[in-house]
């Protein structure tokens, strides 16, 4: 079961530079549609798209994240919604400390909730947060570091399969219950928010919001350009071949955990930066985020899309999230069913996603999907 | 305050049904008392009051009850003393002699029989004397805690004179108790308080802890309170030994506190274990199953308030193999539609069951609207056992103990001696040859998935008398579920039940020290590590496989 030939090449499959195209031209066409074209034309985009428009992009950095380690390594995180989240804050940290005296109870140093509090300083954790590139390292290192820690216990002692799909689980609730306490220091239930600017730039202006947007696109085709460089190197055979067949691995000589370990830990970092241009784009980040059901709905984007092939993640990150916007406007009840029954669809009637199903009708290639080789715990 | 309001609510049941007896002098009598206690000067209503008490009428009682509570009024249109109950606007009133009702009133109708604080203590003191020779021990163990509570010089002899008469072990300890407490404050002999310090070291509770904590303690400027120091002495040894037997009483409550949760922990999570251990499934809508229990725990009740309301103690009863069943026929269900067609895939087969159960809370949610439905307790279910002082166990908690135990042992039973129990271990062992030697696996995957859902609703039926009935009660519950199952090894039930109440006791005791929300975090933290020493549990299957 090695890699069909067209997972070779770096651009080799349409489906890639496709992507790529379409990635490019909306990360400039709806930034410009929207400042540059006139409200009345038909061609605006107006500003409330671009927003929306630019949650989905980090939503797709977020299921690529999870592709990754999924689609590519085996490994089913139940709680990359924790790394996504970590980011998030470390952001949020930075555009807390960008409000200065701006806020409620206009305190030089302390951001609102703190002289709620009656905090007297700032705690040493928040130290460094007001300078941006500070920021930015911690959006990559917190996630990174964290997946470092949990990633090298659990892979260590060769915690596999659901076992380690539940740990993951385990992780975020207990992260979504230490971000709910006051005394963390995070804003507890409320999370941060009330957000002003971000280097400069008024976060309500339509300007800074399509900025945003094509960061997030670029950084989506950057990511995108990465995980794909990496799944067609010689250490993404590996994490396939560590997918299907774990023990053989080992037993040829690679030191599984390493190469398990790497991956997950870039995919947290991935992660991380989606949460960090999400939080300027929807004002706001709450312990909510670290809830386990959340982090389960991204399996479903990625499972959605097709599971091991990137693209299809963003595909399905884009595909659900349109319909979960659509339905919870037009008939909130219906949501959850259409939700549930996506999660059964998918993986009964169709395991290889709209992608895998696509590729399959147009060349008839045996992918190699997520089925176990016989013998072997899967998945 | 409180204990008299109580008082007053039996001592007025008792009252009434005795004004119906009463000969026509007594009447006459009381009806004389009562206009003294309409008397200007205080002398004449406390003299009044003394008279009432003396006669030892049952309707004294509540006269006394009432005068004191203020609700002793006179009418103004016929000047007849009556007694008063508030209702909306005006009052309920009832003939203070006779008791007999004479309908509702307005507040302007009345005039208030007026007392103060000099006969507030009088009437409260004779109250006190007035029921330690009710016939009913409950009232009885009411008055000597009135007694202890206010600590009466003159109800010395009254408590003794009591004490002698007194068959009851349960009440005699409740007089010794007020009478020691009385004697320790209001004696001026050393020897009787001595004696009651060392009376009053029997009693572990808080309140006689209390009054020796203030005979021992020192004053704000450093002197003594007490001057005698052998009775501070006296009043130390009894206030250590109280702390020692609430110490572990405490210690007692929190290990039934864990206890408790663990059984339900147990109760939610062997039904996971069963299915994880034999078809290797984690079924993420396991927390639904609970709830669906909970649910028809709640129609099953009201079923019984529609159609039979006098047997509503009955309605558990009912519930619970009601719930088994519904929950059993759904789960064989969700195994024969989906899950069937997921095996060898556990990750899928997680996601697909995540999804059935975004569809079965939706659906609840949809039918019985998202808020909290209402779920009685049977009478047998409802109250607490007051073991000792600082020790209550309430009855619910302590039936779902023994109830889970129960469930657990059943299917102990069933999975070693049965048919199917052997069938189901083979298929565990070694599905491909369980398969060969003819036994059909499809059949008791069915089987295995709907006893496991079965269970599962049984444990919502446990939960509906303890946690609010809602569509996320599931969730509140999955994750703690997985936690057991992790910890205490798949595929057997041993190791479930271990993992189940040394979780419940952990978080527990955790609990006093770190919090609640922090206790459970630190424990999901290790757990998380747990994990890495023993990646199959506590009690994992030893097989020859190299990966189970």
């Amino acid at each position: 079961m090695l890699l069909s030939g067209d997972h070779g090449r770096l651009l080799s499959p349409l489906g890639v530079k496709v992507t790529l195209a379409v990635l490019l031209a909306a990360g400039v066409l709806v930034p410009v549609l929207n400042l540059a074209v006139p409200e009345g034309s038909a061609f605006h985009v107006p500003s409330y798209l671009v927003a929306l428009l630019g949650k989905y992009l980090c939503f797709a950095l977020l299921a690529l994240s999870v592709d990754l380690i999924w689609g590519y390594c085996g490994i089913l995180s139940l709680g990359h919604g924790a790394f996504f989240a970590l980011g998030g804050y470390a952001m949020g940290m930075h555009l807390m400390r960008q409000i200065g005296e701006r806020g409620v109870y206009g305190h030089p140093v302390l951001p609102d909730f703190m002289v709620f509090l009656n905090w007297k300083e700032l705690p040493w954790y928040w130290q460094g947060f007001d300078a941006f590139p500070f920021a930015l390292l911690m959006v990559i290192l917190v996630p990174g570091l964290l997946a470092l820690v949990f990633g090298w216990l659990a892979f260590r002692s060769r915690v596999t399969g659901v076992y380690l799909s539940i740990i993951t689980q385990a992780m975020t609730f207990a992260l979504m219950l230490a971000f709910f306490r006051n005394d963390m220091g995070f804003g507890g239930n409320n999370g941060l928010t009330d957000f002003k600017d971000l280097l400069g730039f008024s976060l309500q202006s339509d300007a800074t919001r399509a900025g945003l947007f094509a960061a997030s696109a670029l950084v989506l085709a950057l990511a995108y350009l990465l995980c794909r460089w990496i799944v067609c190197s010689k250490v993404g055979r590996v994490l396939v071949a560590i997918r299907d067949a774990e023990s053989r691995v080992r037993f040829l000589g690679y030191r599984v955990e390493r190469y398990k370990l790497f991956v997950f830990v870039l995919s947290a970092m991935l992660a991380g930066l989606a949460g960090a241009l999400y939080v300027p784009q929807v004002g706001i980040i709450n312990p909510g985020e670290f809830s386990p059901a959340n982090s389960i709905e991204i399996v479903i984007w990625v499972a959605v899309g097709g599971r091991g092939y990137l693209h299809g993640a963003i595909l399905g990150a884009l595909l659900v999230n349109y319909a979960k916007t659509y339905l919870t406007g037009a008939a909130p009840e219906i949501w959850l069913f259409f939700l549930g029954g996506l999660f059964v669809a998918v993986t009964v009637f169709l395991p290889r996603g709209i992608v895998g199903s696509l590729g399959g009708l147009r060349d008839r290639l045996p992918f190699p999907g997520p089925r176990p080789a016989a013998g072997e715990a899967g998945g | 305050m409180m204990s008299f309001g109580r008082l007053a609510r039996s001592l007025l049941f008792l009252a009434v049904t005795a004004a119906l007896l009463l000969p026509a002098t007594a009447a006459a009598e009381v009806s004389a008392d009562l206009k003294g206690l309409a008397e200007r000067s205080n002398d004449a209503k406390a003299a009044a009051v003394e008279r009432l008490a003396a006669g030892g009428e049952a309707r004294a009682v509540a006269i006394l009850q009432a005068f004191l509570d203020g609700r002793l009024f006179r009418t103004k249109e016929d000047d007849r003393f009556v007694i008063g109950a508030r209702s909306g606007g005006g009052y309920v009133i009832a003939d203070a002699v006779t008791g007999e009702a004479l309908g509702e009133v307005g507040k302007r109708a009345l005039r208030k029989v007026r007392i103060n604080n000099r006969l507030r203590q009088l009437v409260k003191g004779k109250l006190g004397s007035l029921t330690l020779g009710s016939p009913d021990p409950a009232a009885r163990i009411r008055a000597a805690d009135a007694v202890f509570r206010s600590e009466r010089a003159e109800m010395t002899p009254a408590l003794q004179a009591a004490l002698e008469r007194e068959q009851d072990a349960k009440v005699a300890a409740r007089l010794r108790r007020a009478l020691a407490a009385t004697q320790l404050a209001r004696s001026d002999d050393k020897e009787t308080r001595i004696a009651a310090l060392r009376t009053l070291a029997d009693f572990v509770d808080p309140e006689v802890r209390a009054l020796a904590a203030a005979v021992a303690a020192l004053g704000t400027d450093g002197t003594p309170a007490e001057p005698d120091s052998e009775i501070r002495a006296a009043a130390q040894e009894t206030l250590d030994e109280i702390e020692r037997g609430l110490a572990f009483n405490g210690f007692l409550a929190n290990v039934f506190q864990g206890v408790s949760l663990g059984s339900v922990l147990l109760l939610a999570a062997i039904g996971l274990a069963i299915t994880f251990g034999v078809m290797g499934v984690i079924n993420m809508a396991h927390g639904e199953m609970v709830m669906l229990g909970a649910y028809t725990t709640f129609v099953v009740q009201e079923v019984f308030r529609a159609a039979a309301p006098g047997l509503f103690d009955l309605s558990l009863l009912v519930a619970v193999p009601a719930a088994f069943l519904v929950t059993a026929a759904v789960g064989v269900g969700i195994e024969r539609g989906v899950i069937r067609f997921l095996y060898g895939r556990p990750l899928e087969t997680l996601l697909a069951t995540w999804g059935l159960s975004l569809i079965l809370q939706q659906l609840v949610r949809s039918v019985f609207g998202p808020t909290n439905r209402e779920v009685g307790n049977p009478s047998w279910m409802s109250g607490a056992w007051e073991v000792a002082g600082g020790l209550t166990l309430t009855y619910n908690r302590i039936w779902i103990i023994v109830f889970a135990l129960a469930v657990f042992a059943v299917l102990v039973l069933v999975i070693r001696f049965s048919r199917y129990g052997l069938q189901m271990r083979a298929v565990t062992q070694n599905r491909a040859m369980a398969s060969s030697m003819g036994i059909r696996t499809g059949w008791v995957d069915a089987m295995t998935f709907g006893l496991g859902s079965g269970i599962a609703g049984m444990a919502g039926v446990a939960l509906s008398q303890i946690d609010n009935v809602s569509p996320n009660l599931g969730q509140g519950y999955i994750i703690d579920s997985f936690m057991v199952v992790v910890f205490g090894g798949v595929g057997n039930l041993w190791g479930t039940l271990v993992g189940a109440l040394s979780l419940g006791l952990v978080n527990k005791f955790l609990e006093p020290y770190a919090g609640a929300v922090l206790g459970k975090i630190l424990v999901l933290v290790a757990i998380i590590l747990f994990i890495q020493k023993r990646p199959r549990g506590l009690f994992a299957l030893r097989g020859r496989a190299l990966e189970a």
